[in-house]
């Protein structure tokens, strides 16, 4: 099985998602840095075996979002996305 | 978490099982009457949490099957080998048990009348759950917009809602319903008899001018080969949503 097996939604990440934000974010939208691409969040590739949740770009696979919880704590690193457009 | 139960419309909630339904071997719906619920839209799901008696718990998300007329919840659950959580919800659940959900989740790959149609509907397996959410909205609103179901599946006993989408199809203005069986075929099955393609699709859906609403839900190859195929015929990807199971199809 290779990553491409994994790979699952965005619309997936709604449930850690609504526990962080008040509004409805498999809607949001999500700008990538590598590829400029804009889509919702749940259109996007999401990962939920790695140690932390990972959601990539669909167009070019770059990293978006890491999702980690520990003890009740949420980090959330955005360090591939340009911009989250909430509402 | 005292501020998140403030702030969030994501709260866990009980339900109480009023009934179940045996849909396949393999799967089964369980219908339950959840206080306070604050309604949905067809195709968003909701999380389930089982906790055991040493407080280790166990959470999967499951799609709504119930339209977002009907009072009561219905989930529909394949029961996959060795899930912790499937094999308890379709083996050991019984009426009058409470189960733990939060919801509903989701808003991405959601339908409702008012978004029009045509609607053209892609399931693989126990992707046609969400799509019968769609479905049975479709079924009560006035005018019901067009409407198309693709849906796979191995074999004639394996497919959820049989009767159902056989009745729906028969009234003036149903769906059009069009089964693929993968695996195995009855006598006389004058059907598809293979994996959704791009000669299947070509001769089933509507020309991309039309701009179909289009949901494709199952596991994550079956999702991705259809979803490269649609757009290939000249469908935009915008007007495609897909939700992907993963690697288990359920």
């Amino acid at each position: 099985m290779d990553d491409a097996d994994l790979r699952v939604d965005g619309n997936a990440l709604a449930g850690v998602l609504g526990e962080v934000f008040v509004h409805e974010m498999t809607s949001a939208r999500i700008a990538c840095d590598g590829c400029g691409a804009v889509e919702p969040i749940g259109a996007e590739h999401a990962y939920m075996q790695a140690p932390g949740i990972v959601l990539r770009c669909l167009h070019c696979e770059d990293l978006l979002l890491v999702i980690t919880r520990r003890g009740g704590r949420y980090r959330l690193g955005f360090k591939g996305s340009r911009w989250l457009q909430i509402g | 978490m005292a501020r998140a139960a403030v702030l969030g419309r994501l709260n866990w909630r009980l339900g109480e099982v009023v009934e179940l339904i045996d849909e396949t071997p393999r799967v089964r719906s369980i219908v339950l009457d959840v206080p306070d619920w604050p309604g949905h839209r067809a195709g968003q799901h909701v999380d389930v949490r089982l906790t055991a008696d040493d407080g280790y718990q166990a959470q999967r998300s499951y799609s709504i099957a119930s339209a977002p007329e009907d009072r009561r919840v219905t989930l529909t659950v394949e029961r996959l080998p060795d899930g912790e959580v499937s094999t308890y919800l379709v083996d050991d659940l019984r009426p009058g048990d409470a189960l733990e959900l939060r919801g509903p989740i989701g808003g991405y790959f959601a339908w409702e009348a008012a978004m029009g149609g045509p609607l053209l509907l892609v399931a693989g397996g126990s992707g046609i759950v969400p799509l019968m959410a769609m479905l049975r909205h479709r079924a009560v609103s006035v005018p019901p917009a067009a409407a198309r179901l693709i849906y796979s599946s191995r074999m004639w006993e394996e497919i959820i809602y049989r009767d159902e989408l056989e009745r729906l199809a028969g009234q003036p203005d149903g769906p059009e319903v069009i089964h693929t069986l993968t695996r195995a075929q009855p006598p006389g099955w004058t059907g598809y008899a293979r994996r959704v393609d791009s000669q299947m699709l070509a001769e089933t859906v509507w020309s991309p001018s039309s701009m179909p609403a289009t949901f494709v839900c199952g596991p994550t190859s079956f999702v991705e080969a259809v979803s490269h195929a649609l757009v290939l015929l000249g469908h935009e990807a915008k007007h495609i949503k897909t939700e992907r199971f993963g690697p288990t199809g359920g």
